[in-house]
């Protein structure tokens, strides 16, 4: 999951917000390739600075992420609803969607005139896969899970060939037709040569085959960062403007002060602070839309009264239908987030809550809520206080006490927020599953397929699977989807599989992220992506 | 006086070893594995935690930590911060900053509090002191937080007489709005330290001796009343220059003020042991370094005031 900018800043989740996404389908604004058109200022982005040095495998979260996305070309890119194409790649191809043959554009270069070959990409991802330390190293083993990738790391182990200059192959441990939609993150960009020697130069002064180059000199550790076109680089994300310069913020805050004043042109994330009044004071420029953030809270099955049991079921039923969603999202969010229909997100294809089974879960009912939790009571009586952890640092104990409170009203128990004083303290004892409480859950996707939140969270023995839900037949239909070769199929399958998720509850949806951001009054053609990234090649500005 | 300044300086050296050694209990004690923080929502395998800790050390025992730590600055390195950046290279960018900017707030101090404070003090119970005693009390009951973003709101984005955060390399002009609220601070008890010391000073004898004599109320205020006024207000915006690099964290934040407060407040934030350590360190050895000076002020202000031996 990538780590969001506010998660990065105050280690929770991040603090988007929805709308109701209407028809996501908005194609993307011409090209701009009749070479006159594009402009030559140089866009300001707020920015802050990266956790770790800028190495694709290393990085996952959005400071570092961004600088990445536009100084490499992945095989394909995301568009921003979502859809892919590809940029460094001619051709993704297989028969079983376990054995995959890469073809890449020819005669493409590294900023440094190295040549990209398919010896780029594949010893980058061994080189990636080898190293346990690097943040991003379970994408090899656990998200797409190629043919030889573990944990332990050593070398060469993925199931890769070259074949000649610009064709290799992959094999994969089980098939999965989504593999060419996964290949846009960050951790599967090509390295040159020159990175083998000395990573850590690399990680300082990256150099890269995408649609700008770092400046000269181009990082102010703590101040800025410069990134200006890359002449070399001739795939479909050509740079419109004359650079980007990313300007080091300590808090949202300080960002849209700036914003208001045109002295920085891009803010992906509006401050709570603004979140009432953004709108009126940047009228045209202010954005809001849909993003694939999905927000939950989990109950982990050890929990005395949530096991794996008729009881568990008939209180985390009950306890869905004693949350008002769509009062909270209005009241505490202003309207800024969606309730959730299902465990995916609007924004991502395959959504269609209507056909899936047990999806009505979510609505709000209180007297049946009761109900429910009366029948469990007649099982085993409740005794005690329903707790939802949080870590406090994230901004979010507005919408637990809303939350809890909304539960402790309908189901007449007694229901608090659980404070934890940061991520990291919450976070370990979700680890160690010593924590004795519900706790907030969220996933913000990485690639834009359904098979990202459902398998790294709901899958038995997944990464990330904080409940330690188990259910074979949920993973059967996973796999079978996995393996479907068109997206109505899988979406299908994925469907079905979700209406086992809404049977069960493993976590208790609450609501979608969107993206609240704006732009300066100096830049045009100014889009924020599925994945609340603005697109920064794309922004004209005039000098 | 040479060996009194000595023995102040080779107190450092307990105080150097306690301060880092009672910081690095703390962080220690924070509850929660900073690994877990670098993931996000996503939980890394147990070999992933295994491999992360083994690289920063957070698998060792607390006191061998604490010695590696201590090795490492022992020869002269301050530590990497997890995400491998010298923190020596860090403070050296941020503590200037910080000092200009502590520097910039102790001037606005002492060129708008002494003068304010002077006026106030001589025409006692007037229009203007009345005046400065509401201001400086509304002033005094602000939090900080408050008086900056006004200041940000009203001067640098209604206004636009200053950019609303400080720009690239951080240059003098973008400081003074934040200098002044950081000033603010400290400013209303210049303002009445001052008032109170000229109105004692002025009923002394030597000013009644100096008008006496026949000099000008433009010689006697600054020369003879003025200059006797100076010692506390001085000692006073000594002191408050170490408090001011210290506790310039909200501040510096509100203005995106690239300096050491901003860099804790995000060290603190990651878990960044190495970095949290180094920086309240050498902090507190700032802090130590200004008091020395405080005291050794005492005596070239007033010769009455000399520590003997």
């Amino acid at each position: 999951m990538r780590i969001s900018r506010i998660a990065a800043a105050a280690g929770g989740v991040l603090i988007a917000s929805a709308l109701v996404l209407s028809g996501c389908a908005s194609d993307t604004p011409d090209d701009n390739n009749g070479g006159g058109s594009a402009s030559t200022g140089v866009v300001n982005v707020a920015w802050s600075e990266p956790e770790n040095p800028l190495i694709p495998a290393n990085t996952n979260e959005v400071n570092g992420g961004q600088i990445l996305n536009n100084i490499f070309a992945g095989l394909v890119y995301y568009k921003a609803d979502g859809s892919w194409d590809y940029d460094a790649a001619e051709s993704i191809e297989s028969d079983d969607y376990i054995n995959w043959t890469i073809k890449l554009k020819a005669d493409q270069k590294f900023s440094d005139g190295t040549p990209v070959t398919a010896e780029s990409f594949v010893k980058a991802w061994q080189w990636a896969a080898s190293n346990p330390d690097l943040l991003n190293q379970w994408w090899f083993i656990d998200a797409i899970a190629f043919k030889g990738g573990t944990y332990d790391g050593g070398d060469n182990t993925l199931a890769l060939d070259v074949v000649d200059d610009t064709t290799f192959t992959v094999e994969l441990a089980s098939p999965r037709a989504d593999f060419p939609i996964a290949l846009g993150y960050t951790v599967f960009f090509p390295l040159p040569e020159s990175f083998f020697d000395d990573p850590d130069a690399f990680g300082e002064a990256p150099i890269g085959n995408g649609p700008y180059k770092l400046a000269e000199d181009g990082w102010v550790h703590g101040e800025s960062l410069a990134l200006v076109p890359n002449d070399s680089y001739t795939g479909p994300r050509k740079a419109q403007n004359g650079g980007l310069n990313f300007k080091v913020y300590a808090t949202l805050d300080a960002a849209y002060a700036d914003l208001l004043s045109d002295n920085v042109d891009i803010v992906d994330s509006v401050p709570t602070s603004a979140l009432g009044t953004f709108k009126d004071e940047l009228g045209d420029r202010a954005v809001e839309q849909a993003t694939a953030v999905f927000q939950s809270f989990t109950i982990q099955y050890g929990l005395e009264h949530f096991g794996d049991d008729e009881e568990g079921v008939l209180r985390r039923e009950a306890i869905s239908h004693a949350i008002n969603r769509s009062e909270i999202t209005d009241v505490i969010f202003q309207g800024t987030r969606t309730p959730a229909e299902d465990f995916t997100s609007p924004v991502i294809a395959g959504f269609d809550p209507a056909s899936i089974e047990g999806s009505d879960v979510l609505k709000y009912d209180p007297e049946l809520a009761k109900e429910l939790w009366t029948q469990a009571d007649a099982i085993a009586p409740w005794s005690g206080t329903f707790q939802l952890a949080y870590n406090a640092d994230g901004g979010h104990q507005e919408w637990v006490d809303a939350t809890v409170n909304s539960i402790k009203n309908a189901l007449g128990i007694d229901a608090v927020g659980l404070p934890y004083p940061d991520f990291a303290g919450l976070r370990t004892e979700v680890n160690d599953r010593t924590i004795k409480a519900a706790f907030r859950s969220g996933w913000q996707f990485d690639f834009p397929s359904q098979a990202n939140i459902l398998g790294a969270l709901y899958v038995t023995g997944a990464g990330s699977n904080d409940a330690d839900f188990s259910n074979a037949e949920f993973d059967d239909l996973f796999r079978q989807g996995l393996a479907s070769p068109t997206q109505e199929e899988q979406s299908k399958l994925f469907n079905q599989a979700q209406g086992i998720l809404f049977q069960e509850l493993p976590a208790i949806p609450l609501w979608y992220g969107a993206v609240t951001a704006g732009y300066s009054t100096l830049v045009d053609n100014v889009e924020f992506g599925w994945d609340s990234w603005p697109i920064l090649y794309n922004i004209t500005k005039s000098e | 006086m040479f060996w009194y300044i000595v023995r102040r300086l080779l107190q450092g050296i307990p105080v150097f070893f306690g301060s880092t050694f009672i910081i690095f209990t703390l962080v220690f004690a924070l509850p929660g594995n900073p690994v877990l923080r670098m993931f996000g929502d996503r939980t890394p395998s147990p070999e992933q935690i295994a491999a992360l800790e083994a690289k920063f050390h957070l698998d060792e025992p607390f006191l061998t930590r604490y010695f590696l730590y201590l090795g490492d600055v022992l020869q002269g390195n301050l530590g990497t911060t997890y995400a491998g950046q010298s923190v020596n290279e860090i403070l050296a960018r941020t503590f200037p900053t910080t000092l200009r900017l502590a520097l910039l707030a102790v001037l606005i101090q002492l060129i708008i509090g002494v003068l304010a404070g002077l006026i106030s003090g001589l025409r006692k119970g007037g229009i203007f002191d009345h005046a400065t005693l509401i201001v400086t009390l509304l002033i005094i009951s602000m939090p900080v937080f408050v008086l900056a973003f006004v200041a940000q709101w009203v001067f640098g984005i209604q206004l636009g007489w200053f950019r609303p955060t400080v720009g690239a390399g951080a240059p003098w002009s973008d400081l003074i709005l934040p200098a002044i609220v950081l000033a603010g601070l400290n400013l209303a008890y210049v303002v009445r330290l001052t008032r109170a010391s000229v109105i004692e000073t002025s009923q002394n004898d030597f000013v009644r001796m100096a008008y006496g004599k026949g000099l000008s109320r433009g010689r006697v205020v600054p020369v003879h009343i003025l200059r006797n006024s100076m010692i506390p207000v001085t000692t006073n915006l000594a002191a408050d220059f170490g408090i001011l690099i210290v506790g310039a964290t909200v501040t510096e934040g509100i203005f995106n003020v690239p300096g050491v407060g901003n860099e804790l407040f995000k060290a603190i934030n990651r878990h960044d042991t190495p970095e949290i350590v180094s920086i309240v360190t050498i902090l507190v050895i700032v802090y130590v370094l200004v008091n020395i000076a405080i005291d050794l002020l005492y005596g070239v202000l007033d010769p009455r005031i000399r520590y003997v031996k």
